[in-house]
């Protein structure tokens, strides 16, 4: 029974979307073998060896031949992006014809080296929905680790797609999975000069990007609520540049706050009630939140210096942000009702957008130091540092909802130069470029979809 | 962009040999085939501002000191504009592309603050004056060298209700 939390919450997570779509899975349910017994990831390491998987394309038993190809593919595309797992060649399947109800002949799989098997089957209803069921595998202990069945519409083959591989992911590692999210950014378009900044939005496998805004008005580092469908950004529409929400759902915008100066640099609070930002006057820069509901303001620091930044810890105790009040950039972390400010960051350079990780173990920044632009990770108290990409200029990091993968931008210099979204795993391992249609900076990461 | 180019490197030449330069460089683009040095723009235009008494000044990296060079650019805007009292401006301060999105942002604003509070010390009505910062957002000058980062590193006063 082993297998029962996680399927549970596939279910509640499912059924939010994909209204009552999902059926009893109990057919699926298999006893859980013994622990030892299962194959597993340690994705605490670095540099894993990713684990062979085999991923026969799902059958469509008479019906879409193409959208089963799409989905397995898409599935092994966020098994391997993750550079957890190796998907094996198909060519080189023995067992041929694997179907969601086929015994597998374990023998064959081993042959090829395959540690995991996903089998699986999309087939389209008399009502025009899609049934998607798969099991996966342990190949070494001979055994159904997992089954799960799905029921959606059409149009949500990828999310579908995405869900399936996050039980994968979740099954054979012990973590969350990260597929079924979206990324929030800024699409760049025109000359360096005359950047066109865009709120866009994708999945996080850079597919469906949408548009929020059109480009009429500069907009900076959009944030994603951890609790609703907004996101909180930075925009120069009115008479002044301000913080703003905007629903993703509706479109509705409106601006956080009645601030006697420019507000920028925001961040939801975990339980994403509040709103924590910068407020400018006078050329200094110190930080307040704004509850949502109440629209009261308060004031969390108070320094004739740069204070900005600002990024809760995920049980809504601390703050952590930068400051120049010391001379140079650094990162801070203080009380979230502002009291007992205390330096963390004490290594060479200068250290900017400090952002917690929704795991709460680990800080993740920019750091600059000779002329090079850094995204590294520190414990909170500061210690432990360890830099996770390094080049000419990469900037602002955004934790994934697992905490284990950070996105972020890397700019290119010259006239023709851009920034492009990239992700690194905690570990400093698997650089990937997320594929966007034009320029993107500013990446943030939504929370698991539910 | 080779207006830009040729006043970027004016502007290490020195103001008013810029500003010519400058001069010269908006004439090709003048529809009304304006032509002609920097004596020729009517008094109290924007033209004349911008030519004339120069409409920006420069930082060192991650400064916002007013230096003797911007202080001798800042007392002839502060004389110019108690002489055309009608205009009131916008003071915007801007970052290089070498720093952090939301630190250049507050960067920005201390510039623009630090420009502002010299003109306001040389008498001009804080209530004439509005400040903005864009960051590193709106670069004039786009290579990859300190060529063009230190234009960049700036505050422009920019006349509100210039009619040209």
């Amino acid at each position: 029974m082993s297998d029962l939390p996680s399927v549970a919450r596939l279910k509640s997570r499912v059924a939010g979307m994909f209204a009552a779509c999902v059926m009893s899975v109990g057919a699926f349910l298999c006893a859980a073998a013994p622990a030892h017994a299962l194959i597993e990831i340690d994705i605490t390491q670095g540099n894993v060896e990713p684990m062979p998987i085999a991923l026969p394309s799902f059958t469509a038993e008479g019906g879409d031949p193409k959208l089963s190809a799409d989905m397995t593919a898409v599935i092994s595309a966020d098994l391997k992006r993750s550079g957890l797992f190796l998907p094996l060649d198909p060519a080189s399947f023995i067992q041929t014809n694997m179907g969601v109800s086929t015994t597998p002949r374990f023998g064959d799989w081993r042959t090829i080296g395959a540690q995991a098997l996903v089998s699986g089957s999309v087939v389209k209803q008399n009502d025009g929905r899609l049934r998607a069921e798969f099991r996966l595998w342990d190949v070494f202990a001979s055994e159904q680790m997992l089954g799960q069945q799905f029921y959606t519409t059409p149009e949500n083959w990828r999310r579908l797609a995405h869900i399936i591989a996050d039980a994968i992911y979740e099954r054979l590692t012990g973590e969350k999975g990260y597929f079924d999210t979206r990324i929030v950014y800024v699409d760049e378009t025109g000359t360096k000069d005359k950047r066109v900044k865009r709120l866009a939005i994708m999945d996080q496998d850079g597919f469906n990007v949408r548009y929020l805004t059109r480009g009429d008005d500069l907009v900076l580092t959009p944030r994603f609520s951890p609790t609703t469908q907004e996101v909180t950004y930075m925009s120069y529409a009115g008479a002044e540049p301000s913080v703003y929400l905007l629903n993703i759902e509706t479109g509705q915008r409106e601006i956080v706050g009645n601030f006697p100066g420019m507000t920028f640099a925001p961040r939801f609070s975990p339980d994403g009630q509040r709103v924590v930002m910068s407020l400018e006057q006078g050329g200094n820069a110190n930080i307040f939140t704004m509850d949502l509901r109440s629209r009261k303001t308060t004031r969390l620091t108070s320094t004739a210096a740069i204070d900005t930044s600002p990024s809760f810890s995920p049980d809504g105790s601390q703050v952590v942000f930068e400051s120049d009040r010391g001379g140079t950039q650094q990162i801070y972390v203080m009380n979230a009702d502002g009291s007992n400010a205390q330096r963390v960051s004490f290594g060479p350079g200068r250290y900017s957008t400090p952002v917690w990780s929704p795991r709460g173990d680990l800080i993740a920044f920019t750091k600059q130091h000779q002329g090079r632009f850094m995204i590294g990770v520190m414990k909170p108290d500061g210690k432990g540092e360890r830099i996770l990409t390094e080049g000419y200029h990469n900037e602002g990091p955004a934790w994934a909802p697992n905490g284990r993968v950070l996105v972020f931008f890397r700019d290119t210099p010259g006239a023709n130069g851009g920034p492009q979204v990239w992700t690194v795993d905690l570990t400093g391992y698997n650089e990937q470029r997320i594929q966007t249609p034009a320029f993107a900076s500013d990446p943030s990461w939504s929370p698991l979809i539910d | 962009m080779f207006e830009m180019g040729t006043f970027a490197r004016s502007a290490k030449i020195g103001a008013a040999l810029g500003a010519l330069l400058f001069m010269a460089a908006c004439a090709q683009t003048n529809p009304d085939g304006l032509n002609g040095g920097a004596g020729n723009a009517a008094p109290g235009s924007g033209q004349d501002f911008v030519v004339n008494v120069g409409d920006r000044i420069f930082f060192e990296e991650d400064q916002s000191t007013v230096n003797s060079q911007a202080k001798a650019t800042l007392d002839k805007q502060a004389q110019w504009l108690s002489q055309y009292s009608r205009y009131s401006i916008t003071v915007e301060g801007h970052a290089d592309e070498r720093g952090t999105r939301q630190y250049n942002i507050a960067l920005g604003a201390r510039r623009a603050t630090a420009a502002r509070d010299y003109l306001v010390a040389r008498g001009v009505n804080p209530s004439r004056i509005k400040t903005i910062s864009y960051g590193k957002e709106r670069p004039v000058a786009v290579c990859n060298d300190n060529s063009c980062w230190s234009q960049n590193r700036r505050a422009v006063t920019v006349l509100d209700n210039a009619t040209n």
